[in-house]
């Protein structure tokens, strides 16, 4: 296999494809959300619980004004979210079941991070495949460089024929 | 030969899945969430019905007949634009059409439906929006088709058209009833 930098190319429009395909990338929102000041903002009873409270909320997208997560909006569902947060964190449910709760009713499209499973799998080893397949160009271009700078310059050795490169498979670009 | 036109090959090849990723998203919108609630059973509830002191509704109620949930409020503004739409469609008795007024003063409310005219059967009233969260609604309009059995069957997000109606709903309001 001849792996060239268009092939690279290639792999990286199809990781383009497929995340402007996801219905996952829109910062509108066409639905009216009513905007107005949280009448009542939460009060933690001790820095831990508020901590734990703002990691989590910052872990969640906000479904309404989907370009801001759940601790940034300022939209109605917003600050009905982060309330039943708080109301669950406060019954004892663990960060885990509090996610499993929001993906339940408004699906996995709420964690930032999404989840290891099959069809999530391009999403989170694309970019590691990606990572190998330039590896691999610029590893088989200094090979050729190496072989080429070896062909002119000091004896070949026994491999030489091996690598040596076939006239039409010179790199023009 | 062939060598010197694969930039040329790569670069419409990329031009191409863009352009697909364009036109397949064109027309579609793509800030509704599909709601993980379709195929799955309508969550339990139990709601006061609005302007009708005393009188609650619960999911078991519902059952029997499909029923179209038309989220509302009297301070969305697109549910004005849809209003004809939905008093079209009750008043053409295809689907029991029920309101889900959402975060709103009953005051406010009643006089919507006053001067606009009501189109429900009744209307639920979640004033606090808790139960909103356990259907999955994050703003108004949105509309769920729950059947007779009390499985969701569908839900748009935004106000409804002629278009959806005729495109969407009724696609799934005949298949449901050829599956009686």
């Amino acid at each position: 296999m001849i792996v060239r930098p268009w092939s690279a190319l290639l792999l990286c429009a199809a990781l383009a494809a497929v995340s402007a395909l996801s219905p996952a990338a829109s910062p509108w929102a066409p639905v009216a959300a009513q905007v107005r000041q949280d009448p009542a903002p939460p009060t933690f009873v001790d820095a831990a619980e508020e901590a734990r409270f703002r990691a989590l909320v910052g872990r969640l997208r906000c479904v309404m004004c989907q370009n801001q997560s759940l601790a940034d909006s300022d939209a109605m569902i917003a600050h009905d979210l982060r309330r039943e947060i708080l109301r669950r964190m406060r019954e004892g449910k663990s960060d885990a079941q509090i996610e499993a709760f929001l993906v339940e009713r408004y699906s996995e499209f709420v964690l930032y991070q999404p989840t290891v499973e099959p069809r999530n799998w391009l999403l989170w080893f694309g970019p590691g495949l990606l990572l190998l397949g330039g590896g691999l160009v610029v590893w088989r271009i200094v090979r050729r460089q190496r072989a080429a700078a070896a062909g002119t310059g000091e004896d070949r050795d026994a491999s030489a024929p091996a690598t040596a490169t076939a006239p039409d498979d010179k790199e023009e670009w | 030969m062939i060598r010197r036109f694969w930039p040329l090959l790569a670069f419409a090849a990329l031009a191409v899945l863009l352009y697909a990723g364009v036109r397949m998203n064109s027309g579609r919108d793509t800030s509704a969430i599909a709601s993980p609630l379709i195929g799955k059973p309508a969550p339990a509830f139990t709601l006061p019905v609005l302007g009708q002191p005393g009188r609650v509704v619960s999911r078991a109620d519902l059952l029997g007949k499909p029923y179209l949930l038309n989220v509302w409020g009297s301070w969305c503004v697109n549910c004005r634009d849809e209003h004809p739409v939905i008093s079209a469609l009750a008043r053409s008795g295809r689907v029991r059409v029920i309101g889900y007024d959402y975060k709103d003063e009953p005051a406010d409310a009643q006089r919507w439906l006053a001067q606009l005219g009501d189109p429900y059967e009744f209307s639920l009233a979640d004033e606090e929006g808790r139960v909103a969260l356990d259907w999955g609604i994050y703003g108004a309009p949105e509309s769920y088709l729950v059947d007779a059995r009390g499985i969701v069957r569908w839900k748009f997000v935004g106000p409804l058209d002629d278009a959806i109606v005729s495109g969407q709903l009724e696609p799934v309001l005949a298949s449901l009833e050829a599956g009686k």
